[in-house]
This record gives structure tokens, sequence and C-alpha cells, in this order.
């Protein structure tokens, strides 16, 4: 051991240019955002410090729960309705048959889309007048889906759906091949069958790809700001908006960085909370498992 | 699925091996096998719908079926598109993704090798739970500093305004998964070329470097497409037209042109096409290195 922290002097200079651009654009921020909670700035004139007062406003503003509200909401429907679906596609797609591999290449594609373009293509896809339901004369179809509250969350769980559920089935994918067939074998021989299976051996042996997927889909819906931004902007009224678009407008069309920075900051530590929270699960899980075996 | 379950119970009876692959390939995964299928009609549908839309022109898409092929396909929308600056936005993306991924990924290699060389040493382990905490926090949150922090630069309005941070956000997972890799590299190795005398700067260049390739190249990619596709750095940190990224120009582009569907959607193709060849080039590379990358 003394040996290698001897070594490590040599070595530790490789790391500064990475470190050095993630502390002036990364860390600096961090700690920038908190400090702009306390201050009054346009975006454009001078700073001065505002004390609580962002703080007082912004906690006390009645569109707030109404804002977090959505934004949980958006996170949990699309955690819910992406978990089984990417469970599901990712265990058949880890079987060998050529034609999976097939499907594993198209189902990819979407992820390839920006998510600006993905909003536009289904904005045009989704219009009642000009889009595909006017097109195909279908009743069903022509509502006016951006245009009402309850429809336009379901949109955009749809959509955040469609664009992210290949990349998680992939993950599974890969967790699923790691697990050994010998299981399969042996639950076989026990009388198990497929759906058995797939709940007594794979979910669990899945636990860490689950988590890891869960992580990253949580603590993503609270950046999906392009996606929203473009499609809804926030709308109909206000039933769209979530915290990241709530940034935004303060900031950026409203001029109130100081607001705007509250949010952020709120961002921030509900980011930080559901990881930390996701990581807990994870190891109590491990745990209760190893006592159970 | 009740017959998949009966069938399962015989196949176990069998004794050989062999038998035992052969009937498991046999017995269809039914479910996982509709719901696969079902799920290439949906990502399928619209996807399709782009493609023959964006050869149709404005009548013909209003008289027609939306799923035929168009009767007499125009590259008029395409001709609009191009002549809409589009081929400046496609040189601005290239240069943010380049002049974002060949540095981002060269520090965050260099950083990843010192981790894992250097593992016991103090500094380098706290670098490393620097950017591991990098992972949980969503970066954009940051923006209003950053935005701050580009102006006091002198930077706003610049392409390098939009690949500073972006090389900065790109490293958090660059550095795990490429230290992931870095740590499969034999240690025996390592020590075998330091006997020989070679410093740390050659192992990194003569070793490490050729045996984490793939890595190197599935981090590029990854990070490749965030960067492309982004959106919020360049809509922030930029004004002039002239300095727009595909996805904003898509994004004013469609505000110009909103009810001229297929000319939105043959925008929609032009900005997608060069990544869908990319993918089609280095997918097996992408998708295996993805899956590798995050199932550890």
């Amino acid at each position: 051991m003394t040996q290698a922290a001897g070594r490590s002097g040599p070595v530790a200079w490789m790391a500064l240019p990475a470190l050095v651009v993630f502390i002036v654009f990364g860390v600096v921020p961090l700690f920038g955002v908190l400090f702009l909670s306390f201050t009054q700035w346009d975006g454009l004139g001078p700073i001065n410090p505002a004390g609580l007062s962002n703080w007082r406003s912004v906690l006390s503003d009645p569109g707030l729960p109404h804002t977090i509200w959505v934004t949980f909401e958006i996170m949990i429907l699309s955690w819910a309705v992406q978990t089984p679906i990417s469970l599901l596609l990712g265990t058949f797609l880890a079987g060998r048959q050529r034609y999976r591999g097939f499907l594993a290449v198209l189902f990819f594609i979407p992820l390839l889309l920006s998510s600006a373009a993905i909003a536009i293509t289904y904005k045009a896809l989704l219009d009642p007048n000009f889009g595909l339901g006017a097109g195909l004369k279908i009743g069903f179809l022509t509502q006016d889906w951006l245009g009402r509250e309850n429809l336009a969350l379901g949109v955009v769980v749809f959509v955040v759906s469609w664009q992210f559920i290949p990349f998680h089935s992939l993950i599974y994918q890969g967790g699923v091949r790691q697990i050994p067939t010998s299981m399969y074998e042996a639950a076989s021989i026990d009388g198990a069958g497929r759906v058995r299976q797939f709940f007594s051996i794979t979910v669990p042996q899945l636990k860490y790809t689950i988590i890891t997927s869960s992580t990253l889909m949580v603590v993503g819906s609270l950046t999906f700001f392009d996606l929203i931004f473009v499609l809804t902007a926030g709308g109909p009224g206000d039933a769209t908006r979530v915290l990241a678009l709530d940034m935004y407008k303060r900031g950026f069309q409203a001029n109130l960085m100081g607001p705007a920075s509250v949010i952020a900051v709120l961002l921030v530590l509900i980011g930080l909370a559901l990881a930390l929270l996701l990581r807990r699960l994870g190891g109590s899980a491990t745990a209760s498992q190893q006592e159970g075996a | 699925m009740a017959v998949a379950t009966s069938d399962a119970g015989t196949a176990s009876r069998r004794p050989s091996r062999g038998h035992f692959t052969l009937r498991k390939l046999l017995r269809l995964n039914w479910f996982g096998g509709t719901a696969a299928w079902l799920w290439l009609v949906i990502v399928m549908v619209p996807l399709y719908w782009i493609v023959v839309t964006s050869f149709k022109d404005q009548t013909a898409y209003f008289s027609q079926n939306p799923f035929a092929l168009p009767t007499a396909p125009t590259l008029a929308n395409y001709r609009l598109v191009i002549e809409s600056d589009f081929p400046q936005y496609f040189l601005n993306s290239v240069i943010v993704t380049a002049g974002t991924i060949i540095p981002a990924v060269a520090i965050s290699f260099m950083a990843s090798y010192a981790i894992v060389r250097g593992a016991g040493g103090k500094f380098l382990a706290g670098v490393n739970g620097l950017f591991l905490m990098g992972l949980a926090i969503p970066l954009q949150a940051t923006i209003i500093p950053v935005y701050l922090l580009i102006i006091r630069m002198q930077l706003y309005d610049s392409l390098l305004a939009i690949i500073l941070p972006s090389i900065a956000f790109s490293i958090p997972l660059s550095v795990l998964v490429l230290s992931n890799f870095i740590r499969d590299v034999p240690k025996e190795l390592f020590e075998s070329m330091r006997v020989d005398g070679a410093s740390e700067w050659d192992m990194l260049r003569g070793l490490a470097l050729p045996l984490t390739r793939p890595a190197l190249v599935t981090v590029s990619i990854y990070n490749g497409l965030g960067v492309w596709n982004g959106f919020l750095l360049p809509l922030i940190l930029t004004q002039s037209p002239d300095k727009r990224t595909l996805p904003l120009a898509l994004w004013t582009f469609q505000g110009q042109y909103s009810v001229n569907i297929p000319a939105v959607l043959a925008s929609v193709m032009l900005t997608t096409l060069p990544i869908v060849l990319l993918y089609a080039i280095g997918r097996r590379q992408l998708l295996s290195g993805l899956t590798a990358g995050f199932s550890r």
C-alpha cells in the first residue's frame, strides 16, 4: 500500500487537466448556483446581494408545489412505464437468435435522434389539424393531444418512453447475459416455468442493473428540459412545467436569475437525494438477500 | 404462457444436455417476442412517417394517406432546408462535437489512468470521488453560473462557449467507464514495462491505450451523441444565427415553417442522417460497448 501511495506521485499530474476543467465548469458552478440564489441579477447588469428574499418568494410561490408535483409525476410515470417494458425487451433481446440482433439495431434508432428532433416530430404527428390523425381520419387520434392538460402529460411520458426504452433495454440485455445459464437449467429441472424463472431468477439477479437503470431514469428525468421545452413549452397552462423548465423560464425569459437559482438548488438537492436513496435501497437489498441465502 | 410452462416441465425431464439446449431454443418466449415485435412497430411507425412525408409536397401531404409512398417524390423540402443555412449549422455541430470529444476523452483517459495506477493515493481517491459525485448531480442545474462564467470569460455567443462546459459535463461518465477498463489490464504487464525502464507516460501510450481502445470508441460515441444532440447549452450560451448548432436550428426552423410539416420532417431527416450513417458503420462497437460499460 505504501509502495502504491509512493508511486501515485508521478501519475497524479495526469489527472490535473480533467480536474481543472471539471472544477471550473462543474464544481464552481455548483457552488455558484447556491451563491446566486442569495442575489438579485437580471442576467446582464450588476449582481446585488438579496439575502433570503429569493428563497422566501420562491418557496411561498403557489405555483411551486404544482411544478414539483408535475416533475415527480413525470418521473414516476415514466419510470413505471419504462422499467417493465425495458426488462421484458432486454430479457428477450438477451437471447441468441439472429433476428434479435436485428431488432436491437432498429430499437436503438430513437436514441440517435435529438430530443429536439423527437419533440418536433411528435408535435407535427399529433397536430389535430395537420397530423397523422387528420390524415388517417381516425377520430381517436385527432384529439388535441398537446392542448389538454392530462393528455399533454401522457404524451410527454409516452415520448420519453419512446426515446429511452431502447437504451434501458440494452442495459438489461447486458445484465441478463451475465446471469449464469446454470441457474436457469437448475430451475428448469426443478420444474419452474418461464414466468417463475423470470420472477425468481431474472429479476432478483438483475437487482444492480435495475438500480443503475432506475437511477439513470430518475436523475435523468430531472433534466428533461429540451424535450418538454420544444414539445409543449410547459403547457397547456402549466400542465407540463417541470422544475428544469421553471428554472429556464424564470432565469432566461423573466430575467430573474436569483429565483431561477433557487429552483436550480432544489433540482440539485432532489437529484442528490434520489441518487442516495436508490443507492441505499441497493445496499439494504443486498444485505437482506445475503441473510436469506 | 401456460403452454410454455408445461413445456418447460417436459424439457427438464430430458437427461442429455444437448437436448436440453435444443428444447430451450425451441421453447419460444411468446410473451417477450410479442412485446418485442409490438415495440418495433411503435418505434418504426413514426420513423417511417418521417421518411415518406419528407419526400411529399404539401398538397400531396394533405390529400394522401399519411402512410402511402409519395406518388411524385420531391426533393423540394430538402432544398428548402439546405437553403436555410443548414450546411453552416451542420459545420457548427461538427466543430462543437469534435472540439468537445477529442479533448474530453483525452483528459478523461489520462485521469482514469492516474486513478487506476495511483490507487491508494489520497489525492487521486479524492479526485475519483469528485467525478463520481458528478454522476449523481443533474449538471444542467448549474447552467446559470455557467452562463455567468462564460460571459465573464468573454466567450458568450461563440462555439467555444458550448465546448468548454460540454467537456466538463462529459468527464464523470467517461472516467467511470474508462477506469473500469484500465483496471482490467493485468498488473504484470505494467510491471514488466516498468522493469524495462518505461515511464508512466510510455505505459499509458504503449499499453493502456491500445488495450482500452474499444472503451475509448464507446465513450467517444456516447458523449458525441449527447453533444451533437445537445440543446440547452447552445440555447443559453449563443444567440447569433451563425452560431446555431443543429438541434437549435431545427427548433427555429420548425417555428418558422410550423405548418409545412413535410419541410419540418425533412429538416429532422437531414440532421439525423449523418448519425444514422455513423451508427450503421459503428453499431457493433457502440451496442456491445454500452452493454459492457453499464452492466458492471
